[in-house]
């Protein structure tokens, strides 16, 4: 029997604003437990909450980055439920009219490229942290009120291979705008995932389970490929899916039932009075719109279009928004495009991985890069020197002064080398000899004399030059 | 010394020419307080150290002669959060909270150096027209005591019913302002939504929450609406309307001459005391005599406000209410295992059966399969609530009407009923709904028992009200007539 | 009278909203939750359709805070006035149930 699957992905991502989304207590991570709380923190009674605008423009830069369509009339509801990391026993969200609906983003898998739909996008707040020891939990509010984007999927997605696209295309385009940081491995963004099959030609979907504890992009699609499975194993031996909550298990691969749910929740859900409505006018939106950082597919053409980069480069360096504003910047600073595309994928990369770094949190700099490129480009460093001077501006080092410093500079003037030219050729007229019979070998010979001399700073291309003319007289 | 020959302005200007220290006359308000609030039951706990320390400080500094608030004890229901000072709401949730801020109002009474006397009793979280669903204690009608002080501010209505302040603050959410002024002889406003900020009151139905003045004079309670109101960055739902000097009108050229009165008929139909409908008429003939024009008007929805009001409030009331869980602040039970018990028990412990009766209806009104059947309707029909007042307002200057459809009944009596002591709020409800100003000043008498008018205006319009009701105070006594002290015993 | 709520509802959103109510209690509120209830009926003789509903009266829409961290230094008198806590953090009896989260 063959089977079709669904996937459904409900993606939170954190965003980088200075402030929570509902009270004015900084948003920063690290600090003493509830270092960065106050009383609207905490749900003390008679406060109120206060939107910020940050975030509200913060989620229509998603929602335009998503090409989904902003709700021109929008407000927040309360979600009811008690917790102990959810002070207030309701979480300020929106349900009846999300900020955003119907966009879209594009995936590729297997070459084949496909749309997938996202229903709705909402901003909300997060809730505080708890830490289980025996008896005992313990509260920390600082996370309480961070701002979130809640991105859902339409049911569009049909492998775990598209469900892995479907997230790093997802996480690329949030990044390119700047808002959050979307690191899975920091909580900056979380995947809620669920899956269901059915047999080829039936339209109902299956029922579905929830997938938990999957906390990389590589975990969803190996616990959906598992889940997959499974489901497939359960009704081809003639059972029925439950509706249940799963966990994956990093070690085995495999889910594992966590309990199974009976009826939906009841969250009782109603529009929060505390806080005015949202009219959300065009000017802002395209205000907003003019001000969005450059996406990753239009950087990919302005790179192969404008400056003469391979597509497979254009795509590498728009992987990240790190990188490609970091090779936007090294080559508005002058750097050769294809040079600064070539250290990006090389020379940075390789340190970036050794480091186990993200580029933003080394030393290096788009302008001591460009410095770099620029000294290569003129003629000053051999792409040999340049070795050590990369390890210097790895380490915060301007290469102009490093290259003075250690007098790494090329002997590219003939004035200069043609002396040490006469001199190696009158020291070896056999080799001379040699070359007027023909003898092209002899060439390499006098050029390692002459290197040998300057101690290899002469530049091999001048020297070259010169040789071949005296040579030639 | 009690306040009943006394107003804002005589006793500032006392002040002014230092008749008597500020200290003097907090000495002297305690004094009273020790000796009639055992019977009034009107406090629930008095700032007393911090009052005389303050007192001392304006001693010091003198009294400013442009600020008639400076240095006058003001009570304030015990709704609305003081920081340092013990805020309870009347449940035993908060019997020993300590609040870390202060609420806008009281961050606005003290940059004009009133002093605040202590915390008055009230229905427990708002909830309630009796004062009787107080956790503590139960409050006496000034008049007498063997009558409910009225609700959910019957504290505050009885303090200042009884001479033991001047002023004091309630909240309204269906009429908790304006019902126990009508059932003390006093000026209640429930001033215009968003008028003043909510910051700082523990919240019952959020969308219905107001705070205002509760005087013995109209005037006063235009001094102290002024003080109060304002927009307030922690606020969001706060009006950034301007706001007027409201006092500064009212004088002997103030007039209702031409202004047009609405008159609704479903204000007077069935279940309106005889006594309290012809206080109303002849406070209507009064108008006419002093130049107005009184029309009978409809409000056709109005019936229907108490059930939309109920699932509402309730509903609001279920979810403010669920942060009251045992975790972070209030009343933990002791005896719990795990998260579960403290949860529950903590709840079930710290809470009274009226404010458990609303927080199930709230949350059964919300409940999956319901929202639209209750919540939703209730909205809608607030929507046309609304608009029936829009469409008598368009061409009537304000609305006159009962407060409440009888004076103060017996302690006791409705405590048992929650539908008939819902049914008593169906004359303020509405003006909640509709988020529109309403006062309450006094109209009458019922066997010796006070009876209130209600003056109900367009928003943002307080100025006309309390235009209105100071003529018709002027043209009055009613509001000069005080009830004897200690009671009827 | 048809009853509109019954004792298992009203034990059902008893124990949404986290109370524990003795049977002399289910009763008694079931008994006037369902009077209540009867009351709210009477909106279904309202015609409500094309209305609106009025979820707020504020005249205020469109006010937000600009986005600026403001630390209120409020940690310690709330730490204070929680019924424990402990090395900063809210201490509260065991969670039993993991899975409630989120």
């Amino acid at each position: 029997m063959n089977f079709v699957t669904t996937i459904g992905l409900e993606v939170h991502v954190e965003l980088k604003t200075n402030s929570k989304i509902f009270s004015p207590s900084p948003v920063e991570f690290g600090d003493d437990p509830n270092a960065n709380t106050n009383v609207i923190d905490w749900g003390y009674p008679g406060v109120l909450p206060s939107t910020n605008k940050g975030v509200v423009k913060s989620g229509i830069m998603a929602a335009l980055a998503l090409h989904a369509e902003v709700e021109p009339h929008t407000h927040f509801d309360r979600k009811n439920y008690f917790y102990p990391d959810n002070p207030k026993a309701y979480q300020i969200s929106q349900s009846d009219k999300p900020l955003a609906h119907d966009g879209w983003i594009e995936i590729e898998v297997d070459g084949q490229k496909k749309k997938v739909g996202i229903a709705e996008m909402h901003i909300e707040e997060d809730a505080g942290k708890n830490t289980h020891e025996r008896d005992y939990s313990y509260v920390d509010l600082n996370r309480q009120g961070t701002p979130l984007i809640e991105i859902v999927s339409k049911p569009e997605i049909a492998s775990p291979d598209e469900a892995y696209a479907y997230l790093e295309a997802l996480r690329q385009r949030i990044q390119f705008t700047g808002i959050s940081d979307v690191k899975m491995e920091e909580g900056s963004m979380r995947v809620d995932v669920n899956i269901s099959i059915r047999p080829a030609g039936q339209t109902e979907y299956g029922t579905k389970t929830e997938l938990k504890n999957l906390n990389s992009f590589n975990y969803v699609r190996k616990g959906l490929a598992y889940e997959e499975q499974r489901q497939q194993r359960v009704l081809m031996s003639g059972g029925e899916i439950q509706q249940e909550t799963r966990r994956f298990d990093e070690t085995t691969g495999q889910t594992i039932l966590m309990r199974v749910k009976e009826g939906s929740d009841d969250y009782r859900y109603f529009p929060e009075p505390d806080l005015p409505a949202l009219n959300i006018s065009d000017d802002w939106i395209n205000e907003i719109g003019s001000e969005m950082p450059e996406m990753p597919g239009k950087r990919r053409e302005r790179y192969v279009n404008e400056l003469g980069v391979t597509d497979y480069d254009a795509m590498v360096l728009t992987q990240t928004k790190e990188m490609s504003d970091f090779f936007d910047e090294t080559v508005r600073l002058g750097a050769d495009p294809k040079s600064a595309a070539n250290y990006l994928q090389g020379d940075v990369n390789a340190f970036l991985n050794e480091q186990h770094a993200d580029l933003q949190d080394t030393d290096l700099t788009p302008a001591n890069l460009a410095g770099m490129i620029n000294l290569i480009t003129d003629g000053t460093i051999s792409t040999k020197m340049a070795k050590k001077v990369f390890k210097a501006i790895t380490q915060g080092k301007e290469p102009k002064a490093f290259v003075e410093e250690k007098g790494l500079v090329q002997l590219s003037d003939p004035a200069q080398l043609q002396p040490i030219i006469d001199g190696v050729l009158a020291d070896n007229e056999q080799s001379v000899e040699d070359f007027n019979n023909g003898k092209d070998r002899a060439v390499g010979f006098l050029v390692g004399q002459i290197m040998k001399q300057t101690h290899g700073k002469a530049n091999p291309k001048v020297v070259n030059q010169l040789l071949m003319a005296s040579l030639k007289k | 010394m009690n306040y009943f020959q006394k107003d804002l302005a005589s006793l500032h200007d006392d002040l002014v020419a230092k008749k008597i220290t500020v200290t003097d006359l907090v000495n002297a308000t305690y004094d009273n307080i020790d000796a009639t609030d055992p019977e009034v039951n009107a406090f629930l706990n008095l700032n007393k150290e911090a009052a005389l320390k303050k007192a001392a400080e304006l001693d010091e500094k003198g009294i400013d002669q442009d600020n008639v608030l400076a240095g006058i004890p003001l009570a304030i229901k015990d709704n609305i959060v003081t920081n340092g000072l013990t805020t309870t709401a009347a449940s035993k949730m908060l019997e020993n909270f300590v609040p870390v801020y202060d609420a806008t109002v009281m961050t606005r009474l003290k940059a004009k150096d009133t002093i605040n006397v202590g915390k008055t009793n009230m229905d427990e979280f708002a909830m309630g027209g009796s004062t009787e669903n107080s956790a503590f204690k139960v409050t006496k009608n000034a008049w007498n005591h063997d009558y409910v002080p009225g609700g959910s501010s019957g504290g505050s209505a009885a303090a200042v019913a009884s001479g033991q302040v001047v002023a004091a603050l309630g909240s309204d959410t269906g009429g908790s302002i304006r019902q126990p002024a009508s059932f003390n002889g006093i000026v209640g406003m429930k001033p215009t939504y968003g008028r003043v900020s909510r910051w700082g009151l523990i919240a019952f139905g959020s969308s219905l929450d107001e705070i205002g003045p509760m005087t013995r004079t109209v005037k006063d309670n235009a001094i102290v609406l002024s003080a109060i109101a304002g927009h307030d960055d922690h606020d969001l739902t706060s009006s950034t309307h301007e706001v007027p000097d409201f006092a500064a009108e009212l004088n002997e050229n103030t007039s209702v001459k031409g202004m047009t009165i609405g008159l609704p008929k479903e204000f007077l139909g069935e279940g309106v005391d005889p006594d309290v409908k012809a206080a109303i008429l002849a406070a209507a003939d009064k108008y006419r005599e002093l130049g107005a024009t009184v029309d009978e008007v409809s409000l056709p929805h109005n019936k229907y406000g108490v059930a939309a009001y109920y699932i509402i409030a309730s509903s609001e009331a279920s979810s403010n209410l669920q942060r009251f869980d045992g975790i972070r602040y209030g009343h933990r039970a002791n005896d719990v295992k795990n998260l579960e018990d403290v949860y529950v028990k903590s709840r079930t412990e710290g809470f009274g059966d009226e404010v458990k009766r609303r927080i199930m209806l709230g949350t059964f009104s919300l409940s999956a399969g319901f929202y639209d059947a209750y919540f939703k309707k209730a909205a809608q029909v607030r929507t046309l609530i609304l608009k029936d007042f829009q469409a008598v307002l368009k061409d009537h200057d304000f609305i006159m009407g009962p407060v409440a459809p009888t004076p103060a009944f017996k302690i006791g009596d409705e405590i048992s009923n929650p539908m008939t002591m819902y049914m008593n709020d169906i004359l303020t409800i509405p003006v909640n709904l509709a988020g529109l100003p309403g006062m309450s000043i006094p109209a009458g008498f019922s066997n010796g028992l006070p009876i209130g008018m209600q003056l109900i205006g367009r928003p943002f319009d307080e100025s006309t009200l309390y235009k209105a009701g100071y003529v018709f105070e002027q043209a009055t006594d009613f509001h000069q007539q005080t009830p004897t002290q200690g009671g009827t015993h | 009278m048809a009853s509109r709520i019954d004792q298992e509802q009203v034990q059902h959103v008893a124990s949404l909203a986290k109370l524990d109510l003795s049977s002399d209690q289910l009763k008694y509120f079931t008994t006037q939750l369902d009077e209540i209830i009867g009351l709210f009926e009477t909106l279904s003789e309202v015609d409500t359709t094309g209305v609106e509903p009025t979820s707020s009266v504020s005249d205020q829409i469109n006010v937000m805070r600009e986005d600026v961290a403001d630390n209120w230094g409020q940690r310690d008198a709330l730490l204070a006035n929680a019924p424990e806590a402990e090395n900063g953090y809210i201490k509260v009896p065991a969670i039993i149930d993991e899975s409630e989260g989120e």
